[in-house]
């Protein structure tokens, strides 16, 4: 119950412009507008796990995995991706710190909205 | 663009770079990964999640060989700056053909280099702002390699994925130097 408060507590408190300096961890593989080694960013909140169009690498766990992108389950899969989708072939030790996980949720939720095509 | 290294003579800074590149490849770290991928081969402790985090790095590494690519036929880049560029996507062409030959030594299947890759090039009108693109692509090199060392079962890999991160961090150095920013901004990276 109270590691549940902790959690909400900080998310809520997530800060984007903090979590883009974190997103900047992530760009050996992402981006925000485009497929790259990993899947794009855009558009990931309430999108099914290894259900992008057009990125075509999916590991074959993610997608068995049923996962919806939401702050919850991203909090829990960059904690440790390993661990919460054995398999997946983002092979990433994680972010550790909760508060920097809120960061970065918050920086994907502020940049979340695909360019129009 | 702030000038290379703040040295005015591009002849100097192409030869400090140059000079400084010799130390990068001083051939150890290339002999290090060689000879351990032949030890990871024989330990028999790789596992099938060492060959998926090599083959995530190999992908990562193929991109980087073609983002360099761009950036060099971008007719952005001044002729120090282009031997850099090259320079440091041979180190990727390195990092790859080790990662893609261990892979195969471990029994796996080496990921290929895809048909086509998408760059932000509308967003490159300048030197600096290829700079800056290779410079964030080679931090995040950096990060992706930190969290792959303590997953490898085998300790040998840890070692050889650590040595390839040395190499992204100086590469990420130089880069920020180029952009007359503090080329090592703090004491740890994450």
């Amino acid at each position: 119950m109270l590691e549940g408060a902790v959690l909400l507590a900080a998310l809520a408190a997530g800060d984007p412009k903090a979590g883009e300096t974190v997103y900047s961890r992530c760009l050996a593989c992402h981006s925000l507008a485009y497929h790259r080694t990993g899947p794009r960013h855009c558009g990931l909140f309430g999108r099914r796990a290894g259900a992008d169009p057009g990125f075509e690498e999916y590991s074959a766990a993610l997608k068995r995995s049923k996962l919806v992108w939401n702050e919850k389950t991203l909090d829990r899969f960059l904690a440790n991706p390993l661990k919460a989708v054995p398999g997946t072939t983002m092979t990433y030790a994680g972010v550790p710190d909760p508060k920097e996980r809120a960061d970065l949720i918050a920086y994907l939720k502020q940049e979340g909205k695909c360019p129009a095509s | 663009m702030s000038s290379f290294l703040a040295i005015s003579s591009p002849a100097q800074a192409r030869r400090l770079f140059l000079g400084r590149s010799a130390l990068a490849l001083s051939g150890a770290a290339v002999a290090l990964l060689a000879g351990r991928d032949v030890l990871a081969a024989k330990s028999g402790k790789s596992t099938a999640a060492d060959v998926r985090i090599l083959n995530t790095a190999l992908g990562a590494e193929l991109e980087a060989i073609a983002a360099y690519q761009v950036g060099a036929e971008s007719g952005l880049l001044e002729k120090p700056v282009l031997a850099l560029a090259a320079q440091f996507q041979g180190h990727h062409k390195e990092h790859a053909d080790v990662l893609a030959s261990t892979i195969q030594k471990l029994g796996g299947k080496a990921v290929a280099a895809k048909s086509k890759y998408q760059f932000p090039v509308e967003s490159l009108k300048n030197q600096a702002d290829v700079l800056r693109f290779a410079a964030g692509l080679e931090k995040g090199a950096v990060s992706a390699y930190l969290g792959a060392v303590p997953l490898f079962a085998n300790r040998d890999l840890s070692k050889a994925a650590a040595s390839i991160l040395g190499d992204e961090a100086m590469h990420w150095a130089v880069l920020r130097n180029a952009l007359g920013e503090n080329p090592v901004p703090s004491a740890f990276v994450a």
